[in-house]
């Protein structure tokens, strides 16, 4: 048995998590301004399933696959309009277990 | 699939504990009722702790005991105040928990809204899964009539729809009824559920039987200087751990959630409560926080708000699906007597709801607490400053060392006041907290 106290890698996290992925329909998108803004980039660490990362340029991109729908980029940015977000078509995205 | 031709009395957005109290009201009732859930199945979206209270639930469906997926029945609460390496804790257990109608009890929430959502069907309502709402439809006096789905068919009709569409509803802002969110206003928890033995679970706990179970709620340094909360509660075989702290502050900080809930698990105080545990999923869900100066407005010509989507939260007493469960009640109960009377589904009828919820304890306590929010946003060191003066002062009082008590009593006074740059800060802190609590 693993120790499931020590610090857990995001991905493990989310592989336990049961998904129905709608591909190439991803629920959120990123509407990119010239620079992304203090709040896009706040979206690096406060997604809970760490779908925000940087792309080779530097500039910020999003992977919906392990989205928990939460909403909190959608909040976070609800100002700068930078992310357009709807839930996923019905049926799709995370299905919760236990929830 | 086929067009939905069929013209319902109310339609219901969302099978959570409000949209599922609404829905069962109205059709015990006699209501033509047409629930709506975008997941595969009711609850496949739901996330909660989860504690259960009995009451909201009994005036609904008074033997739910006998049917409903309940974990464990709660004897012990157990209030936690941590620094990086203590806890200082206040626990409350009673035998007189152990009774015929316990008062709370854990839940799984995806088991149990599958069991809500299947008795709201058996009393008579329609139940669509797997369909998104998208969009209300409106005549051309802007009163709701229906509903529009990311389903083929063309929108469905109802004299009424009751949104319980949860804290991130978006069919009720992009159709302009509440302004967007605010990140003051709402909580971002993540939680992980931890499988173990039942026996393990019982012996770890201090717990005699399968039925009986214990819930941890925790401050402190766990939210690393945020406005939050941890939590662990005890389920039959798993055990649901959490936290959740303001979104406003998590764009502070810049500390990633899961981070956060690494830390809380690996705490000297927690990490052998989970100790050869496995853990199964991970969860993330907003919480509306706002209380009483949050709550958007709730009825319209045609449209009625329940459950998170109306920030039916009371955070400081950690209540949420209960506050849910009643508004749904109230809302069901609402419709049912204004069709009873053949009155149309004004927005001046429905505030009928509105009174009701006045009338309960809904809007007694969010209102009671309406300065909550605000004095510990503005206060952020309560929770920092004093479990740590606590844990240190309790040291200092613990231990053995040949240093005479009366010094010692010195220096624990020292500790406190010195936590909050002396006296006066320390009565100003108590003055805030009492008047937000009055």
């Amino acid at each position: 048995m693993t120790d499931t106290t020590a610090t857990t890698r995001i991905e493990e996290r989310l592989y336990q998590n049961r998904y129905r992925v709608d591909e190439g329909r991803p629920h959120v998108r990123i509407k990119r301004r010239i620079h992304d803004s203090d709040a896009l980039i706040s979206l690096l660490s406060i997604c809970p399933a760490g779908c925000y990362s940087r792309d080779e340029k530097g500039r910020i991109e999003v992977a919906t696959d392990g989205c928990m729908e939460c909403g909190s980029c959608r909040i976070v940015c609800a100002k700068t309009g930078e992310i357009e977000w709807s839930y996923p078509r019905g049926g799709y995205g995370v299905l919760f277990k236990f929830g | 699939m086929t067009t939905i031709h069929e013209h319902f009395d109310a339609i219901v957005v969302g099978a959570g504990p409000s949209g599922n109290a609404a829905a069962y009201t109205m059709a015990k009732a006699g209501l033509n009722v047409l629930q709506i859930d975008r997941g595969e199945y009711a609850g496949s979206k739901n996330v909660q702790g989860a504690i259960l209270y009995a009451d909201a639930l009994e005036r609904l469906i008074p033997d739910f005991r006998e049917e409903a997926p309940l974990e464990r029945h709660v004897v012990e609460q157990r209030m936690w105040m941590l620094d990086e390496t203590s806890h200082v804790g206040a626990h409350y257990r009673s035998d007189d928990f152990n009774e015929d109608r316990p008062n709370r009890y854990t839940i799984i929430r995806a088991q149990f809204d599958q069991w809500f959502a299947r008795t709201v069907r058996e009393a008579g309502a329609l139940m669509l899964t797997e369909t998104t709402v998208t969009n209300l439809v409106k005549d051309d006096k802007g009163k709701v009539i229906g509903v529009e789905t990311d389903r083929e068919g063309g929108p469905i009709y109802a004299e009424v729809v009751i949104l319980g569409e949860g804290v991130n509803g978006l069919v009720g802002q992009r159709a302009g009824l509440r302004p967007e969110l605010s990140t003051s206003h709402v909580a971002l928890a993540v939680k992980e559920m931890h499988f173990l033995d039942q026996k393990v679970i019982e012996d770890r706990f201090n717990l005699s039987s399968e039925e009986e179970g214990v819930v941890i709620e925790a401050v402190g340094s766990v939210s690393s200087g945020m406005v939050g909360t941890g939590f662990l509660y005890t389920n039959r075989e798993s055990v649901s751990i959490g936290i959740g702290c303001m979104l406003g502050d998590f764009v502070e900080t810049a500390i990633p959630p899961y981070k956060l809930l690494d830390r809380f698990k690996s705490h000297p105080s927690v990490k052998p409560l989970l100790q050869g545990s496995e853990m199964k999923e991970y969860s993330a869900h907003l919480i509306p926080e706002g209380g009483f100066s949050a709550i958007p407005a709730l009825v319209g010509d045609g449209w009625i708000v329940v459950g998170d989507a109306g920030q039916f939260v009371n955070s400081v007493h950690r209540e949420g699906s209960n506050l849910a469960m009643t508004t749904g009640r109230l809302a069901g109960e609402t419709v049912a007597a204004l069709k009873a009377e053949n009155k149309p589904f004004t927005q001046v009828n429905l505030r009928a709801y509105e009174a009701a919820l006045k009338d309960s304890y809904v809007i007694k306590d969010l209102k009671k607490y309406r300065r909550m929010p605000d004095t510990l946003h503005a206060n952020k060191h309560l929770f920092t400053d004093y479990p740590h003066a606590l844990s240190s002062a309790l040291q200092t009082w613990l231990r053995v060392d040949g240093v005479d008590k009366r010094t010692k009593e010195r220096e624990m006074v020292r500790t406190m006041r010195a936590a909050r740059g002396g006296f006066r800060g320390l009565m100003s802190d108590m003055w805030k907290v009492a008047r937000a609590w009055r």
